[in-house]
């Protein structure tokens, strides 16, 4: 599904991040990413889902088989890419499901399907709102605006089970979530999981991991994976930290 | 590693490339045309009232327009850079040679126009529930569903046919809402105004359908200087709606329109404008000068006159819709929405000017910049000595787009009571990196991007319009945003 070689990430400006990262996830597979502040968890993110103001220096990111550096964040989205975001962006004036509809359509019609009208959207929305259990009056308000928290990612979940991408990365999508919030995210992103579809689940802590369990757990540390192992790393690392692994590096 | 991967940056250069702006309403409709001879003098006044056989009251009132209009000085107090007009390089009057009696008798060639701009002339192919009046050049082609208004007493004519038909309400009004001394360019209209529309809704009558303006400029080098009278009787309503379009040309066209509205007791008028004249090319070149002014008196108790307007057109718009609440518990609105690409340049807002007691107005604008624009809300709050109780509420925001465009707000504020109540909020953002990559995140192009986040930074205006012409409204400023991101 996605290869990731030798890739060099500076920020636009100079500062380099991303420093020789290797990763390669297969399909139907979840990958999680740990790591300590600053260790360019974030910027990896914003690399495969194509933001402006990170230059690649050097290294390749083959996606089912294209390179997925060249295409632009719009392409890679409607190529099955999706970034569910830490801090996602509020719009106003936009409604909600407005929204969703143009993004939905705008990728049928890449697809060269046909857009759905609104009923069939609204068929199609009731059932994954159940599975966030967000209400339907959240299509009328606008994007994100005014949302909790705990609304703002359950969203976030609501577009990725709207658009049906093969390729997920969820950026700390479990950051700021109460106990309850997090069973139904994590629950979400689970019930998404099939073998054409993998993840890439960037997070500080164990738990969200409770709920969508990974094949594969890498620390990225200083812009390189230093470790990687299977799901018990996880447990590992919150119990003991990463001062032990980065002591080993040096 | 096979080669060395080229940046994002490198793949996908941030040149603001301007691409060519899909003005579509560019054409030019072949039709033999009578035109005046160039220049302004009292020769052109006297061809003008004498083409449209006018009685010499008006004729008088023309000349007198003119002589108050050589004494006067542009003004440029506006923050616009108007280059220099030649007003002896300008024709002011130009019309289809072949007048028609009805619509059985217009030239398919205007047909044809229309169509082409989305207005169907023909009753049967007509928008559902709209009527038209079709102003081409100097004067007014074809009206539609005259007899079907008439039967509720609902006068829709060209102004032209108004003086003739209703010259004691013509009489009666004209003038008396927007001085013709008023400034530089509603004397300037006075003089040599061409067509426009005229309304009457009678005591007591909601008009059964929305009607509708649509003035076209087709004629090179010249003018257009419309003129529109709405009168709303007693207890009375109306909804209309004005559109422009113009061909794309090279030289700069001069439009001085005077719009004068009046409400009686009860009355209300919804009045609603979509823009869209020739802005010019992407270097700056071309594009109507809109120099507009509209007005309208509520001079009955509770009675409402609202103005909305979304602008997109011209090189350069300077327009102020007005309300005066005169009449008791009298409300005045305005919703804007200017759009300015490229090189155009707008300066426009309202005046809000409270002089009945316990009057309310309401003021929303919201200016878009983008390219190398300047946009500019202008607006003025005014409460009177016996306007007890008077309350005003505006918000004024802008947008931009790229760092090479301006916004500029400012209100006046002037009021002579302690019990007014009088509010302003303004804001000023930019269309953020971070809302576009979301969008562009969920498979949405650029370009997509931004008409969707201005279209929701509008939103509150764009549910002002009716219906019918909200989503033309919201496709309008689509195409009017094409070429703003690279």
């Amino acid at each position: 599904m996605l290869e990731i070689k030798d890739l060099h990430v500076s920020v636009a400006g100079g500062t380099e991040i991303i420093k020789g990262l290797n990763l390669s996830i297969p399909s139907g597979e979840v990958h999680a990413i740990m790591g300590p502040n600053g260790s360019g968890k974030s910027t990896l993110s914003y690399v495969l889902a194509g933001r402006d103001g990170y230059e690649v220096t050097q290294g390749s990111i083959t996606y089912k088989g294209q390179d997925l550096l060249s295409m632009d964040a719009s392409e890679r989205a409607q190529s099955g890419v999706f970034l569910a975001f830490q801090y996602p962006v509020e719009i106003p004036g936009v409604q909600n499901g407005y929204f969703l509809r143009s993004v939905v359509n705008a990728q049928r019609v890449s697809r060269g399907e046909s857009e759905l009208n609104p009923v069939e959207f609204m068929k199609k929305v009731r059932e994954v709102l159940k599975l966030v259990k967000l209400e339907p009056n959240m299509l009328k308000r606008s994007v994100n605006e005014g949302f909790s928290g705990g609304e703002k990612k359950r969203n976030e979940v609501l577009q990725m089970a709207l658009l049906e991408p093969k390729f997920c990365v969820l950026d700390e999508t479990d950051s700021g979530l109460d106990i309850d919030a997090l069973r139904i995210v994590g629950h979400g992103v689970d019930a998404l999981k099939n073998p054409e579809r993998s993840f890439l689940v960037i997070t500080h802590y164990q738990r969200l991991l409770d709920h969508v369990v990974p094949d594969r757990v890498h620390v990225l540390q200083g812009g390189r994976i230093i470790h990687s192992g299977d799901k018990t790393l996880a447990l590992e690392l919150e119990e003991r930290g990463y001062a032990w692994l980065i002591e080993g590096q040096s | 590693m096979s080669q060395a991967p080229l940046s994002k940056a490198e793949q996908n250069p941030e040149v603001s490339s301007l691409m060519a702006q899909k003005y579509q309403h560019g054409f030019v409709t072949d039709i033999e045309s009578e035109v005046a001879a160039k220049g302004l003098s009292e020769e052109t006044v006297r061809y003008i009232s004498a083409k449209k056989n006018e009685p010499e009251w008006l004729l008088e009132w023309r000349l007198k327009s003119l002589e108050i209009f050589l004494g006067m000085e542009t003004p440029d107090w506006a923050q616009l850079n108007i280059p220099e007009i030649d007003y002896q390089d300008i024709h002011y009057f130009a019309a289809p040679k072949d007048r028609p009696k009805s619509l059985d008798e217009v030239d398919p060639e205007l047909l044809k126009t229309y169509e082409k701009l989305g207005i169907p002339l023909h009753e049967r192919a007509a928008l559902a529930g709209v009527a038209v009046d079709a102003v081409f050049d100097s004067v007014s082609v074809v009206t539609t569903f005259r007899e079907e208004l008439a039967k509720h007493g609902v006068i829709f004519c060209s102004f032209s046919e108004a003086v003739h038909d209703h010259p004691e309400l013509v009489k009666k009004y004209l003038g008396t809402i927007v001085p013709r001394a008023d400034n530089y360019f509603t004397a300037l209209n006075s003089a040599v105004f061409s067509d426009g529309s005229f309304v009457y809704i009678p005591k007591g009558v909601r008009c059964p359908m929305e009607l509708s303006t649509y003035f076209r400029i087709n004629e090179a080098n010249t003018g257009q200087f419309e003129r529109t009278l709405i009168i709303a009787d007693e207890g009375s309503y109306v909804s209309y709606l004005e559109g422009c379009t113009a061909p794309q040309r090279d030289e700069n066209q001069l439009h001085a329109a005077v719009v004068e509205l009046v409400t009686h007791d009860d009355a209300e008028i919804k009045y609603s404008t979509v823009q869209n004249w020739y802005p010019g090319d992407e270097e700056g070149k071309g594009g109507i000068y809109n120099f507009v002014t509209k007005r309208g008196k509520c001079q009955g108790k509770r009675s409402k006159i609202s103005w909305t307007q979304v602008e997109t057109g011209s090189a350069i718009t300077w327009k102020y819709p007005s309300c005066v609440l005169l009449g008791d518990d009298s409300v005045g609105e305005f919703y804007s929405i200017a759009l300015t690409n490229h090189y155009q340049q707008a300066d426009t807002g309202t005046k809000m000017i409270h002089i009945g007691k316990n009057t309310k107005s309401h003021i929303i604008s919201k200016g878009v910049s983008a390219g190398k624009s300047q946009s500019t809300y202008r607006g003025l709050v005014n409460v009177g000595k016996k306007a007890m109780g008077a309350r005003n509420f505006s918000q004024c925001d802008s947008l931009l787009i790229g760092d090479l465009c301006g916004a500029h707000t400012f209100p006046y504020i002037e009021v002579a009571r302690q019990d007014a109540q009088v509010e302003h909020e303004a804001t000023t953002s930019k269309v953020s990196e971070d809302q576009m990559f979301y969008c562009q995140q969920r498979g949405l192009s650029a370009e997509e991007a931004v008409a969707l986040i201005v279209t929701g930074f509008c939103r509150e205006v764009l549910n002002e319009l009716p219906m019918e012409f909200a989503v033309e409204a919201n496709k309008l400023l689509s195409v009017s945003l094409e070429g703003t991101v690279g």
